[in-house]
């Protein structure tokens, strides 16, 4: 026992021990300088300095898009106006929603997004589902097909897509029909209509659909069969086990898969410049242009003026996705870590 | 009596259907694909098969809503090699490109997905933000992006200064030069500075392409029991060393399938130099037929690039085994 302390016996069931502190400032310095302390300080700073460098990345074009969306005519002659709008305007939207016909386009394309992401939810969670829990012949060979699908460059299958649907005859239907003169030609173009897409988002094949299924089946394989078999013993077909027991467990990563379809459809330019023509219904893609009612006569500065026009249709455009992504980011994190992908 | 007779009936009822179950079940499995199965039977492969001879044959659209196909054989193949003065070069550098691309984006993914998995000041906000461009900044925003002269305009801060408007060239956030002069000490090839500076100026397109890659690495890392990491700080390990030792071969499969992933994705990227050749090909007269030739042989290169990337990464993927 060091000979600083002292014990003394206060009561009966209570001692003191008396004893000489180290000076605060030794014990603080010990505490706070040494290698482990500063090491992860510096962790700390740079982690946080990361993150806030690249979040700074990430939101600049938004912030760069909505503040040039509100510039007046003024301001971009003005060249000391860099980052904030002198006189704020909101001409640049009016005149947007009124002459490039914005709420027609906004309605199509929410009847196009909503009907391709409510399907390919639901058909890439079936067809998920069925590669993760049952054990048939050619399972592995078919799922290497749905992989398959992912790898194919669209670009590689553009015109023989747009052959497909241009000239649309499944089995030689259209032709039979034909033949009994119940259609005219012996081919269906379904082009300027939503169908080509409804299509290929109800069998899977729509954008990005092979990693929604890749997705969905990892994460029905992380849920225990033990679950269906109870279910199965209880007597529950293999469907209604399905819709009743599976379903609402994968609420989550429903709502991650609709958000990346719906997300991807709404701003997909690939799809709807193939199938669609100037005679087709009127989307999204088709507003962005600088709107026939403002004037440019700024010159030099009629490069920013377009620039800004456009950033106010990319606004307006993205308004609904914003809104979207507040309600189901959370989603998005929790639903894939829930799915547990191993490899 | 009656019940005798019955018995023996039920119980081989009963027995078949018990037997039949898997049989049943594997019926369900196909039942569960049949859309995929449809689509892929009744217009997929058509598609393929389609895209595979169109690139035999040259095409002519009809008025009275007909095609006529002409065969020329191997003709649109040897056009776009020997023919086409830009084809192969395109190719060539962008192909170097994308190579140097997949690791930054698979570590750079990777790095951020550990980050966001510890404990931070405001995690929720960052995950939220981190996620962003692959939601949002796709297709027909990422085009807008693209063509936004007030975002460098806006970045290029020197004009508030001296009141020069105008042109300002793409704002880099570091320069080649001033990376050079800090590592002209150092023993390291320009090679190597340039491809890090390149990197950091392209940052943003970085991150665009590795939202799918972070989620899936995030998910991995919410896989490994925090019983392991227990142990290892109760034995002493240091955060370096855990990574090393536990994270890196835990995630390994994950980086295998993210490799992958952004090999596909930035193969098949529209906005990919390649990619964008073709597209434009494909708009030019008579050129809807080579860019199917040209986008045929690309395909291969990116299957044989999977297959040489996925044969050497998983000789070091570590598999933990679960029993």
């Amino acid at each position: 026992m060091d000979n600083n302390t002292r014990i003394v016996k206060e009561s009966k069931n209570r001692i003191r021990a008396e004893f000489e502190r180290t000076p605060l400032i030794d014990r603080l310095r010990s505490k706070f300088l040494n290698l482990y302390t500063i090491q992860r300080v510096a962790w700390y700073a740079f982690r946080f300095l990361f993150l806030l460098g690249i979040s700074y990345v990430i939101l600049f074009p938004f912030f760069s898009k909505i503040s040039s969306s509100f510039m007046s005519g003024e301001d971009f002659v003005d060249v000391t106006v860099r980052l904030l709008p002198k006189n704020p305007t909101l001409e640049t939207y009016a005149a947007v929603i009124k002459h490039n016909g914005y709420f027609e386009a906004l309605f199509n394309s929410f009847i196009l997004s909503l009907v391709c992401g409510i399907a390919q939810t639901f058909i890439c969670c079936l067809i998920g589902y069925g590669f993760a829990k049952f054990k048939f012949k050619f399972n592995s060979l078919l799922f290497a097909l749905v992989i398959f699908t992912m790898v194919v460059p669209h670009s590689t299958l553009q015109l023989s897509m747009f052959m497909e649907f241009r000239f649309f005859d499944v089995l030689g239907i259209c032709k039979l029909l034909n033949h009994f003169g119940v259609i005219e030609e012996a081919t269906i173009s379904l082009l300027n209509t939503n169908i080509p897409l409804y299509i290929l988002s109800f069998t899977g094949l729509a954008y990005k659909n092979g990693l929604f299924i890749f997705l969905m089946r990892q994460f029905f394989r992380g849920i225990p069969d033990e679950l269906e078999e109870s279910a199965y013993l209880d007597g529950s077909g293999v469907f209604s086990t399905y819709v009743r027991i599976i379903l609402p467990l994968s609420v989550t990563m429903m709502v991650t898969v609709f958000m990346f379809s719906f997300c991807w459809q709404w701003t997909d330019n690939f799809y709807t410049n193939m199938f669609y023509t100037s005679a087709g219904p009127y989307l999204l893609p088709d507003i962005v242009k600088v709107p026939k009612g403002l004037i440019d006569n700024y010159g030099a500065a009629s490069n920013y003026f377009s620039a800004a026009a456009r950033n106010a249709c990319g606004i307006l455009i993205l308004i609904p996705l914003i809104i979207l992504y507040l309600f189901g980011q959370r989603y998005i994190v929790e639903g894939i870590e829930r799915s547990g992908i191993t490899g | 009596m009656n019940s005798n007779a019955k018995a023996p009936a039920a119980a081989g009822k009963k027995k078949r259907r018990g037997a039949s179950l898997d049989v049943r079940k594997a019926r369900a499995g196909w039942w569960f694909i049949l859309p995929f199965l449809i689509g892929f039977v009744l217009i997929y492969l058509p598609i393929i098969i389609d895209s595979i001879r169109y690139s035999f044959h040259e095409i002519r659209i009809l008025g009275g809503g007909g095609f006529e196909l002409t065969y020329v054989g191997w003709e649109n193949y040897r056009k776009a090699l020997f023919v086409d003065p830009e084809f192969t070069t395109t190719l060539v550098t962008g192909l170097k490109q994308l190579i140097l691309d997949i690791p930054s984006i698979v570590l750079f993914s990777l790095f951020v997905a550990i980050v966001l998995n510890q404990k931070i000041a405001g995690r929720a906000a960052f995950r939220a933000i981190f996620f962003i461009p692959v939601i949002l900044t796709t297709g027909l925003i990422g085009e807008i992006d693209a063509q936004n002269t007030m975002n460098s305009y806006m970045s290029n801060m020197e004009g508030i200064d001296d009141g020069v408007g105008g042109e300002s060239t793409a704002a880099e956030i570091i320069s080649v030069i001033d990376m050079e002069n800090l590592f002209a000490n150092m023993m390291i090839g320009t090679e190597i500075v340039t491809y890090v500076v390149g990197l950091v100026n392209n940052i943003f397109n970085i991150i665009n392409r590795c939202g799918v890659q972070m989620l899936i690495f995030l998910s991995g890392l919410q896989g490994i029991s925090p019983a392991i990491y227990e142990s290892c700080s109760i034995d002493g390990a240091s955060g370096w060393e855990t990574f090393w030792k536990i994270t890196l071969p835990m995630v390994s499969p994950i980086i295998l399938v993210n490799t992958i992933y952004t090999i596909i994705d930035a193969f098949t990227a529209t906005d990919n130099q390649v990619m964008a050749y073709i597209d434009g090909i494909y708009g030019s007269t008579g050129g809807d037929v080579l860019s199917s030739a040209m986008s045929w042989m690309y395909f291969l290169i990116v299957i044989l690039i999977i297959a040489a990337v996925s044969g050497i990464l998983s000789a070091f993927v570590f598999y933990q085994r679960r029993d």
